[in-house]
């Protein structure tokens, strides 16, 4: 029983090694120097570490205002999320109103149309409204998400209706059912959404791609795209640091909610 | 509420009509100012499409990419799964975390991690493979090897989503089949062939048609890594639509993601009339 143990062990640590080494290889490599990063046979521990490839990001390139943008960004569409498949999910689980079963059909099916299909009419649609180019452009199309609406359907279904009768025999107005006694309820769910919307939002690619034209409102991922297939394509200790920068904000959010991540997956099944 | 439906009506069903529509007109950059100059051409842009070359390319690309990377995915997802659940006993959140952790990073940062990882002679790759004797190919610049590496990659970094999914699944079935399997002498391989994997179908069900529809959109992969090199051996269907929009023709693009759109959900009738419970 003991040798059987061990192997499966191995096996295990294995898989955490080749899924780690890229990681740990991007992290080392963002403190060598460009020709340490080109000897053949590669190093694996930096022999001069420098930081300068961090103080080109910084400095040099736009790297802070990059960071900045996909914050924004992404807090902006997280709130909204939170705010308003809270709400059409409470609505479509809770109130009984004309046309909402069609109404969430029309949600679920929405859910399976890929981004590819919608990106053009929306491009049209945003700059036909002169936002391209800008912060609401980026926004506004990811305020709410047909994912989100479901997530929060299914929550809001899971509640007693009680609850909800006896804040009407307590005199609360409809808005208050929902805001104090239904909402304050669905915090786990919430967490999820939350964020599972900021991740997503903080490595979406192809719409800041489309719509941020000019470099002060690329986000992150969009410039370190643009610079490995530009002219700094080459400047390889620039783009490991570049990608230590996109990644670490990621890392440590998930490590630290990764137990919502995990149940929110397992619970809709779609990241 | 309403302002929210309308929101997302805008921004969500609308652009599928929108996209529809568009798909059967002229439309070009140069009519975002001008809207009524745009003509509706009918079938034009479908035929276009599927007669030019680089579509057609990409079409082969993006059907290899998602007929190999699929299985390959979800192989890798139930077998981490499976270890995860029956075989480690102890660490299992530092198991499960770990080959999480590439799923919630960004893919355009794994592209170029990636890409150091797989380069000729400093990559990490080809050095692993030199200890053991193994001359490594220049894996992004060959033909043959470049479809392949991004293959392993999006496999690599998408494993721990239908692992965590088929983990749900396997926890969800009771401990008294397994052991009334013991009972009737079946050995550890026999009693997952033929006890476990058949009550995991549904969620087998899912995590294919999660997986695949996700694939069959894959852009960033050849975006950063090849730019859909080298001679178009790993272009794919968004990549080649993403193309066609920056040179401004809305209307061919449109249609291009159309027939993605319709092929999606082809493929993902078959899976459900395929894997359903009989």
């Amino acid at each position: 029983m003991m040798r059987r143990t061990w192997w499966i062990y191995l096996i295990g640590v294995l898989g955490l090694i080749a899924v780690a080494a890229p990681f740990a290889w991007m992290f080392l490599g963002s403190f060598k120097t460009q020709g340490e990063l080109l000897r053949v046979p590669p190093t694996w521990w930096p022999e001069a570490p420098t930081t300068q490839n961090y103080d080109d990001l910084f400095n040099k390139a736009n790297f802070p205002r990059y960071f900045l943008n996909s914050t924004i960004v992404a807090l902006a569409v997280t709130a909204g999320n939170l705010v308003f498949c809270s709400m059409i999910g409470y609505a479509l689980a809770k109130l009984r109103f004309k046309g909402r079963n069609a109404l969430f059909l029309l949600v679920m099916a929405t859910l399976m149309v890929p981004g590819m299909v919608t990106f053009v009419p929306l491009f049209v649609l945003v700059t036909n409204a002169g936002l391209a180019n800008s912060y609401p452009g980026l926004i506004l199309p990811f305020l709410v998400s047909p994912f989100g609406v479901f997530l929060m359907r299914q929550f809001f279904s899971g509640l007693p209706d009680d609850l909800m009768d006896a804040g009407r025999v307590d005199g609360s107005s409809e808005l208050g059912i929902f805001a104090r006694i239904m909402l304050p309820l669905t915090r786990p769910a919430l967490a999820t959404l939350g964020i599972l919307t900021f991740l997503g939002s903080w490595n979406n690619f192809l719409w800041p791609l489309v719509i941020a034209q000019t470099e002060d409102k690329y986000t992150l991922p969009v410039a370190l795209a643009l610079y490995s297939t530009g002219q700094n394509a080459q400047n390889f200790g620039l783009l490991m640091a570049g990608a230590v920068v996109v990644v670490i904000p990621v890392l440590v959010m998930f490590l630290a909610f990764q137990r919502h991540v995990t149940k929110g997956i397992a619970i809709t099944g779609i990241k | 509420m309403l302002p929210f439906v309308v929101l997302f009506l805008a921004f969500t069903a609308g652009p599928v009509l929108g996209s529809l529509g568009m798909s059967f007109t002229d439309i070009r950059q140069r009519d975002l100012r001008t809207p009524l100059s745009v003509n509706g051409v009918g079938f034009d842009n479908y035929v276009k499409a599927l007669s030019d070359e680089t579509f057609r390319r990409s079409a082969l690309n993006t059907a290899y990419f998602v007929v190999v990377g699929v299985p390959l995915t979800l192989v890798l997802a139930l077998a981490a799964a499976v270890l995860l659940d029956r075989g480690l006993k102890r660490f299992t959140a530092v198991f499960k975390v770990g080959y999480y952790l590439p799923v919630v990073t960004s893919i355009v940062a794994i592209a170029v991690i990636w890409r150091f990882v797989l380069a000729p002679d400093a990559g990490l790759l080809n050095t692993v493979l030199g200890w053991v004797g193994i001359d490594g190919p220049n894996w992004l610049a060959s033909k043959t090897w470049a479809m392949p590496s991004l293959i392993v990659m999006a496999a690599w970094r998408n494993f721990g989503s239908a692992m965590i999914i088929f983990l749900a699944g396997l926890q969800g079935i009771p401990q008294s089949v397994e052991e009334a399997g013991q009972i009737d002498g079946a050995g550890p391989w026999q009693r997952f062939r033929y006890l476990i994997l058949p009550l995991l179908r549904p969620t087998i069900l899912f995590t294919s048609v999660v997986t695949g529809i996700g694939y069959l959109q894959f852009f960033e992969e050849p975006f950063v890594m090849t730019q859909g090199g080298p001679l178009n051996s790993t272009i794919s269907v968004s990549m080649y639509t993403y193309q066609q929009f920056g040179f401004g023709n809305y209307g061919l693009a449109t249609s291009m993601s159309y027939l993605l759109f319709v092929v999606i959900a082809v493929v993902t009738f078959i899976q459900f009339r395929v894997l359903r419970e009989k």
